[in-house]
């Protein structure tokens, strides 16, 4: 389906990602018993396998749970995990928490923008990179941190921030 | 199989271990520790021990807390007493397996201290030295010590015999038994934990439920996160003792999905007590069955609270309700429902372990028992601590976190986040207990602690906490929605310089607003650091408004970067780097920053040579300098534009 709010040159890619929506969304289902309190984990596994949530799915997941689909939204929209446009093959969180603040979170948030070239919240055209700003990791005796997929880096000074982000690309 | 065979075979798996004749490499690997680089620490000892075709036994431990000195690695050889290293790097470690493991040298200048009994020369015991000294570890007592990942372990160490315990004994006896070690809610509130069980447990209704709350939301907290890496199962056996005391038959652990490491630690901790028969129908042949699951959060504050993280689990969105009805009464699926954080969780089980009298023989007579804290922000050592109540501030901040960053001096000390407050220097000495933190207009909230120096602005870190509390409240009630709102528009003029005479009483005026009128603890909470810091640091907020001046020079549209002509050497370092291209000047020419041009990201301060030192940092004056580029030596006394 396509999203507005994407780039023409990111539906290609989009695409590509989405085709099997459905068989894929079923398999997930199938594991569920179609009970209200299972919303957020299905939205959370889906999430996970398509990087956000396509449209689609929430309507296959409203019809699933018997649930309006404006709930399924409702929620979607509530939680920070959540995403309603794809997001970058890597995504580079960068804390924001007290103990990361007074350490200087700010220029480290400036020199990944200047690095990637988007602002929080943004992702890269090309759908490598997203960035995002979180509010805490709890790896605060080590502030402060950023986290690029499941690796957390910790006591980062603009000058590493440019390591991490040059091997991160290195392993393309 | 029954317990009393598995304590057995886990004690003798224990003791095995300990007796080992093969060495043993303890490697600190929880979150904190891999941020440090606990894993190439891994990877490094792997390779090293394979290369010289070494036998040795490495399991990867929690942390001990002291997370200045990630990444943590301990030896343990034979005979010998543990000897904990400090800042261990792929590198560092090849060299003590070289030097401990084969050449029989404990290299004193790379150990932090030893553990345990005996001595070895040169190498001073951990728990004497001044960060643990002062500690006292009854929750973090297995963290570090212990294999995570193995249920054995905690079982050797007294593991899940409190549940034995609780299990022969009437709910109402464990309810005054709790009540009796003084034990008050870890969360933050400090209701007291055996009223709250007895609430619930009288409460009509056959179907019951527990929670435990790990959504650790608190930035700059990460107590929760290290305690259920570490030691998963004393978190568990206290649900256990909790569901068994108050009736339930199902509970919810609601954790964050921040803490990947904590969610499948949790997860393994579940399929082996299953394995143990310590969870599901009939637990350990008895009447007591209970059934736990996982719910892991989704990103929002606000679900910390109790009544909005129950409507997560129901698949909701995250929003309070009123109370009353309370969740004891009306909770989960509008059944009674008791739910607890994390560390309370984990004190149930040692104090059905070793008993109610030992655990209120620490703490004060208001505060019975210990409490952990993350010391972090402008502290040498950061890391985890645990303390008995009564220790004051500045045995914590001085003693075992080694004092200020770069002796620097103390400004402030946050507790309990967002809903608390920021103290100053007057409170070093106040005893840190629930009434006395009260008192003094803070909380002690989960057990975050943030220490500040003088390179911190008050200003900054209100507008900070109440940035974040706007971007997290839920906008159910008006007051938390709009009131945030208002207040931290207020702030961001004050700190950029458009602050006008009456905003600090107008802030104090919506604070009030905003804390009578708001629905749950977020909203009621949110004004507090925007009080203490006003009540505590009015003067910097009148530099901010009246000399439009940030004293600490923090906030950047009221400070200056100028490059000193009598120092400036002329270098073109910072003219190269200068992202704006705001530096005017050439070789062997003064420089000179073009205030117009100038965004003020600091680069020409941190590259300016340590030994010229010729950009300063100003704020709310302008000093002497030319306003063109002049050669060097012709500067000294050009004078100034008039401001």
């Amino acid at each position: 389906m396509a999203n507005p709010s994407v780039a023409q040159d990111t539906q290609v890619l989009l695409a590509e990602r989405e085709a099997p929506v459905e068989e894929r969304l079923n398999e997930i289902l199938s594991s569920y018993q179609g009970k209200e309190e299972e919303l957020i984990p299905i939205l959370q596994q889906v999430q996970q396998i398509f990087g956000y949530l396509p449209e689609p799915a929430m309507k296959r997941i409203a019809r699933f749970l018997k649930l309006p689909e404006s709930t399924v939204f409702g929620v979607g929209t509530f939680y920070a995990q959540f995403k309603l446009v794809p997001s970058g093959r890597n995504i580079v969180k960068v804390c924001r928490g007290t103990a990361c603040h007074v350490r200087g979170a700010a220029s480290i948030l400036g020199e990944v923008e200047k690095q990637l070239g988007i602002k929080s919240g943004e992702s890269t055209p090309d759908l490598e990179y997203s960035l995002e700003a979180i509010a805490c990791f709890g790896s605060c005796a080590l502030a402060p941190v950023i986290v690029i997929g499941n690796n957390v880096y910790g006591r980062m000074t603009p000058t590493k921030v440019k390591e991490v982000l040059a091997n991160v690309g290195g392993e393309r | 199989m029954s317990f009393t065979d598995i304590q057995k075979r886990a004690i003798t798996e224990w003791e095995t271990l300990q007796n080992s004749e093969t060495p043993r490499i303890l490697v600190g690997a929880a979150t904190c520790g891999r941020a440090a680089g606990a894993e190439a620490v891994l990877a490094a000892v792997d390779k090293e021990l394979r290369r010289r075709n070494i036998d040795a036994i490495v399991i990867q431990v929690g942390c001990i807390g002291l997370c200045y000195a990630e990444p943590l690695v301990d030896i343990i050889k034979p005979g010998r007493p543990r000897i904990c290293y400090g800042n261990v790097t792929p590198e560092i470690i090849a060299q003590l397996i070289e030097d401990y493991l084969v050449k029989d040298n404990p290299r004193p200048d790379l150990a932090l201290g030893t553990i345990g009994d005996g001595v070895v020369d040169g190498i001073p015991n951990l728990f004497q030295l001044p960060v643990l000294k002062s500690q006292v570890r009854i929750i973090l007592r297995h963290c570090g010590f212990i294999d995570p990942t193995n249920i054995n372990h905690y079982i050797a160490c007294g593991g899940y015999g409190g549940l034995l315990k609780a299990l022969g004994v009437k709910p109402e006896e464990i309810i005054e038994e709790i009540k009796r070690s003084g034990l008050r809610g870890r969360g933050g509130a400090g209701f007291p934990t055996g009223q709250k069980w007895d609430f619930c447990r009288k409460s009509p209704g056959e179907e019951k439920y527990i929670i435990c709350n790990a959504d650790e939301g608190d930035p700059g907290a990460f107590m929760n996160r290290s305690l259920l890496e570490g030691d998963p199962h004393s978190v568990l056996e206290g649900m256990l003792v909790g569901a068994y005391t108050i009736g339930a038959k199902e509970g919810y652990i609601y954790c964050r999905a921040e803490y990947p490491l904590a969610l499948e630690r949790l997860r393994l901790a579940l399929r082996q007590m299953e394995q143990y028969k310590l969870i599901g129908n009939n637990i350990l042949d008895s009447h007591f069955s209970f059934h736990l699951k996982i719910k892991e959060g989704a990103g929002a504050f606000v679900c910390g609270e109790e009544t909005a993280l129950m409507a997560s689990i129901e698949g909701k969105r995250g929003m309070p309700r009123s109370r009353p009805p309370f969740p004891a009464v009306s909770g989960l699926w509008g059944k009674p429902t008791n739910i607890n954080n994390v560390e309370t969780w984990a004190s149930v089980a040692a104090i059905m372990q070793e008993g109610a009298n030992w655990y209120a023989g620490y703490g004060t007579e208001g505060s019975k028992g210990t409490k952990t804290f993350s010391l972090v922000g402008k502290v040498e050592r950061t890391g985890l601590i645990e303390v008995p109540f009564g220790i004051t501030m500045r045995q914590i901040i001085y003693e075992i976190g080694g004092g200020i960053l770069k002796e620097k001096s103390f400004k402030g000390v946050q507790t309990g986040g967002p809903s608390g407050g920021c103290l100053p220097s007057d409170f070093l000495d106040t005893p840190v207990d629930y009434d006395s933190l009260t008192s003094a207009g803070s909380i002690m909230g989960s057990g975050g602690m943030i220490v500040m120096d003088e390179e911190t602005c008050m200003v900054d870190i209100a507008r900070f906490f109440l940035s974040f509390v706007q971007l997290e409240s839920c906008g159910k009630c008006i007051p938390c929605r709009w009131g945030t709102k208002q207040m931290l528009d207020i702030l961001e003029d004050i700190a950029n310089g458009r602050g006008r005479p009456g905003d600090i009483e107008l802030l104090q005026e919506l604070a009030e607003s905003v804390k009578d009128g708001s629905l749950c603890g977020l909203g009621q909470t949110a004004p507090n650091p925007v009080l203490t810091s006003i009540r505590y640091f009015r003067d910097e907020y009148k530099a901010h408004i009246e000399e439009k001046r940030c004293p600490a020079l923090v906030c950047s549209a009221l400070i200056s970067y100028y490059i000193d002509p009598e120092k400036c050497q002329g270098c073109m370092i910072c003219l190269r780097s200068c992202p704006a291209g705001a530096i005017k000047g050439g070789k062997r020419v003064v420089h000179v920053i073009d205030q117009d041009k100038c965004t003020k990201c600091g680069t020409c301060l941190s590259l300016c040579p340590p030994r010229f030192g010729a950009v300063v940092k100003t704020s709310g004056e302008r000093p002497a300098i030319p306003e063109e580029p002049v050669p060097i030596g012709s500067a000294s006394k050009t004078p100034s534009d008039q401001q």
